[in-house]
């Protein structure tokens, strides 16, 4: 029996139809020659001109990058530590309070966790003078904290389904606990550090609210530059970015996607070249 | 935790202990620093006094010690009512609907092939790795008054209407159904996801069985497959709820300024009125109201992590 | 050799909780070098757990092992003469079967010229000399369980432990590969300890065997000793298949015992177990294929009256279920040595079951 499910796929379509055009119609209106944002005015490619000469926002571009490479790279060592000691720690001092830490910034609204960093760093530059000024400094420390605990999420969950044995085989093979974890478990959840890492990245290069409330003068990121503009309204060289940032997203996506497959496919071989060593 | 064994073998020490001490400390002391002592000072200046100072507070002195006057306005400004009630509306009707449109779809993505399935589940996350403020922006476009969208709506509208009732636009920017439409936008796949892991996992040989005991396609989902998602739809419904209650961008670009949702009161409070005690009141007011649903999802969450690693045994 | 003799591995008095949980109770084993020596039991018999402490993955509660003369107390595992084949292998995924033996000898103190030599020798010994440049899961289940061996046999240890070798490989393999762990453990010397559910591998697998059950140890012995005479009914029924009866003992005349058996409706002849006295209440057990099946009642020895309830053909053999005069079953098992059909008790025939005096075994527990 195998009746064709008609209202989920058209669900399906819709849902999809939902996700998509809004995108497509921002992508079609960067093309716009008209000043109003909204109503069709011929084609055009000016507004990809003057998004390309505003070197404004290079700056906030490579501001960004820069925070989001420095502060995806610090989380990911600290929340792959925080992932190994939730998921392989089971008895210490103080486990109660630690997994409260990392899961309280994930369900913490993103205005309070701004407001009270803010708070934290002004306070704490009062009373021993760093940070001086906000800025790259304070942003980036805020973004570690709290994409961190995403990475230690990952990282927890893939540390828990794998194979404790090959851990206790390192260590009955002569293997100190620090050296298994450099061996065998560092390696074997090496996938989840580094889709940790991507995803840090991205929380980084995306975070308008606590950015907004830890940054400081002079030091505007993308996200801001975006959000100062759009709070105005709808304008038409944004569509123009929105559209590059689809494009580019799109293709990393296509990029992994094949790779993926690639790897599908090696592993599918591997699986019959084993089945075949068993004759 | 442990210090080193008085017999001064520092290395034998750090191979035993150390190391295990330091990958817990160093992360715990971080946390400590820039998350727990920064919510510490939220609490703490709750219950302070504003004072035309900088930074804006003061303790003690000529203040009170403790100042609930923040609290107590709480209660007395309907203001701060009213945006927790629309946020909670807000985010409960964004979590409906949500669920309305992403159950139906994490459904019909176990049902087609595989092949399909992970190009599809990848459209499902595409949107995730754009930036949220251009999504939110794109819907901007879309609901403005002039727009193709809103155009087609208000064409729609005024030919299924009478005459007398004919608009120009339907104004929808600008309006607390923005607001959740948007939110449903931008968070579905925070529903789908969870619910189609979920859904995934179900055993289809128990559809079948139903079915063969002479059940209908819809009373096998009523009885089999819906109770089964439950713990999907609560995941699913609390990722989507959580974020949403607190909202910030999406009230400032597409909602009503009349009628704030929480999220944007505590903004407001702290930086355009500069009321710090304010501000932090709301947010730990915000916090203790959503104590119960995050209870319910750690609870959950520690519960999937006993039954992953009973699974490990 | 006397100095095999010497115990090489004593535990003694090891017990383990976990928590409110006893796993492990009050436990005293002795092994011998060079031996292969099996700890059988049921899931949750706490023989894993038994095995986890000799590897130093988990602390006694109370008692201590020594291994090769060494209190093995707080010695953690890195640091331990004793190497494990796990259950499910554990081999490294994301390195070759070449490093994968390798990886031990990283922490000896050799030449990188003597490690490939070993290397290469242990490949040699389980026959994966061509496969030594693949990752784990492109080799089959049988190639990884020999991989697993070669790595833990790389480092030379002096006891090696095997948590269900044969567990994962399909039926036909797993006789094969049997043999071929005996004749490796007889090549290298080295001590086995095989952790096993399967009666049948540890029999023969072992040169000694030792039954547990709920954590504690129920009888150690050489494999016939163990099937052929069992110390306590849990043994008797674990190993082997069997029946039980009450039974009291009549009357004593040297090593011979008369019992009355309420089941059988008679008396029969057994041989008499140390400390036997008239009158006392004792077991009767009998494995199936230590009864003959006749047609007509025999002059001699044992024999009870029975109708055939139920049988199992297999081919080569077949088990009868007979119903005895009291509504009891006793199995009985018989080879089908003639093709003829006649040959062979059928359905609701009446018959009598024989055995000898020695075979029957007797239980005081």
């Amino acid at each position: 029996m195998n009746r064709r499910p008609t209202f989920l796929i058209t669900m399906l379509c819709f849902g999809f139809a939902f996700f998509y055009i809004p995108i497509l119609s921002m992508m079609v209106y960067s093309f716009n020659a008209s000043r109003l944002a909204t109503v069709w005015g011929g084609f055009s490619t000016k507004w990809y001109v003057s998004l390309f000469s505003n070197r404004q926002v290079g700056e906030a571009l490579w501001l960004s990058l820069r925070i989001a490479l420095l502060s995806a790279t610090c989380a990911t060592i600290l929340g792959t530590m925080a992932g190994i000691v939730l998921a392989r720690f089971r008895r210490f001092k103080g486990r109660v309070v630690f997994s409260g830490l990392v899961t309280a910034p994930l369900i913490m609204p993103e205005v309070i966790t701004g407001i009270s960093s803010l708070m934290g760093f002004i306070l704490m530059a009062q009373w021993i003078g760093w940070p001086a000024s906000r800025g790259f400094t304070t942003v980036t420390l805020a973004h570690i904290t709290f994409s961190m605990v995403f990475v230690t999420t990952i990282v927890q969950s893939r540390m828990l389904q794998a194979d404790r044995a090959i851990e206790e085989a390192a260590m009955d093979l002569g293997s100190r606990p620090w050296q298994v974890m450099f061996d065998v478990t560092l390696p074997v959840i090496s996938p989840a550090i580094l889709s940790g890492w991507l995803l840090a990245f991205t929380i980084s290069l995306d975070d308008v609210v606590i950015t907004s409330f830890t940054t400081g003068p002079g030091s505007t990121t993308l996200p801001l530059l975006i959000w100062s503009k759009v709070k105005l309204g709808v304008t038409p060289d944004i569509n123009a970015l929105a559209t590059l940032t689809v494009l580019i997203v799109g293709i990393c996506v296509a990029i992994a996607g094949v790779m993926m497959n690639r790897a599908e496919k090696r592993r599918e071989r591997d699986a019959q070249l084993a089945y075949r060593a068993n004759e | 935790m442990a210090a080193p064994p008085k017999d001064g073998k520092l290395a034998q020490w750090f191979h035993r202990r150390g190391w295990q001490d330091m990958i817990i400390g160093i992360p715990y002391l971080w946390l400590i620093l820039f998350f727990l002592f920064p919510f510490c000072i939220v609490v703490a200046m709750s219950v302070a006094t504003r004072t035309p100072t900088a930074p804006p507070f003061g303790f003690g002195g000529e203040n009170p010690i403790i100042n609930l006057a923040g609290y107590a306005r709480l209660f007395h400004d309907t203001l701060y009512i009213r945006a927790f009630l629309t946020s909670i509306v807000n985010a409960a009707g964004a979590t409906l609907l949500c669920l309305v449109v992403g159950y139906p779809m994490a459904l019909g993505l176990t049902r087609v092939s595989k092949g399909s399935r992970n190009i599809l589940l990848m459209l499902v996350i595409l949107p995730f790795w754009t930036s949220f403020l251009l999504r939110v922006y794109a819907w901007m476009g879309l609901m403005a008054k002039n727009s193709w969208f809103n155009g087609l709506l208000t064409d729609a509208y005024n030919f299924l209407t009478p005459a007398a009732w004919a608009v120009k636009s339907i104004p929808m920017m600008h309006t607390n159904f923005a607001v959740v439409v948007v939110m449903l936008y931008t968070y579905l796949p925070f529903m789908i996801l969870p619910l189609y892991a979920n859904l995934e996992r179900l055993d289809r040989t128990l559809d079948e069985a139903a079915m063969d005991l002479g059940s209908k396609p819809a009373q096998v989902f009523r009885d089999i497959t819906l109770p089964q998602s439950i713990p999907g739809i609560i995941a699913g419904g609390l990722l989507v709820f959580i974020p949403a209650a607190g909202e910030l961008v999406i009230p400032t670009l597409v909602g009503d300024a009349s009628s704030p949702m929480i999220g944007r009161v505590i903004s407001d409070e702290f930086t355009a009125a500069s009321d710090w005690p304010m501000a932090s009141s709301v947010a730990v007011a915000l916090l203790l109201l959503m104590v119960g649903p995050m209870m319910v999802y750690t609870h959950y969450q520690s519960k999937a992590e006993g039954k992953a690693a009973e699974e490990q045994k | 050799m006397a100095q095999e003799d010497l115990p090489f591995i004593r535990i003694e008095a090891v017990s383990k909780s976990f928590g409110t949980f006893q796993a492990v109770k009050d436990v005293n084993l002795t092994i011998r070098k060079g031996e292969i020596f099996a700890l059988l039991g049921g899931s949750g018999c706490g023989k894993t757990t038994l095995l986890r402490m000799l590897a130093g993955f988990e602390d006694p509660t109370a008692g201590t092992i020594f291994i090769d003369g060494q209190d093995m107390t707080g010695v953690p595992p890195w640091e331990r003469p004793v190497h494990m084949m796990f259950q499910s292998y554990a081999l490294f995924p994301h390195m070759s079967v070449e490093k994968n033996v390798a990886y031990g000898l990283k922490h000896e103190n050799m030449t990188a010229e003597a490690r490939k030599t070993r290397v290469r020798e242990m490949l040699d010994l389980v026959q994966l000399t061509e496969f030594a440049h693949r990752k784990p899961h492109q080799i089959s289940g049988g190639q990884r369980q020999r991989v697993a061996l070669a790595r833990a046999l790389a480092r030379q240890p002096k006891l090696l432990l095997l948590d269900e070798p044969l567990a994962a490989l399909d039926k036909k393999l797993r006789e094969h590969t049997q043999f071929e762990l005996m004749s490796i453990q007889e090549r290298t010397g080295v001590t086995f300890i095989v952790v096993t559910h399967d009666q049948e591998e540890a029999m023969t697998l072992a040169d000694r065997i030792a039954v547990m059950d709920r954590g504690q140890v129920k009888q150690v012995g050489a494999p016939t000793e163990v099937y052929e005479n069992p110390a306590s009914r849990f043994v008797a029924g674990f190993i082997g298949s069997i029946t039980a009866f009450p039974a009291t003992v009549a009357q004593l005349s040297g090593d011979t015992a008369t019992v009355a058996v309420p089941a059988f409706d008679t008396t029969v002849t057994a041989r008499a177990v140390p400390g036997l006295v008239e009158g006392q209440s004792v077991t009767l057990a009998i494995r199936p294929e230590k009864l003959t099946i006749n047609a007509v009642k025999p002059d001699l020895g044992n024999a009870v009256a029975g109708e055939i309830k139920d049988l199992a053909y297999f081919g080569k053999d077949s088990l009868y279920r007979v119903l005895l005069p009291k509504g009891d079953l006793i199995q009985a098992h018989a080879v089908n040595a003639r093709r003829t059909a006649e040959a062979r008790p059928d359905w609701y025939e009446k018959v009598w079951l024989s055995f000898e005096p020695a075979s029957a075994i007797l239980l005081t527990e």
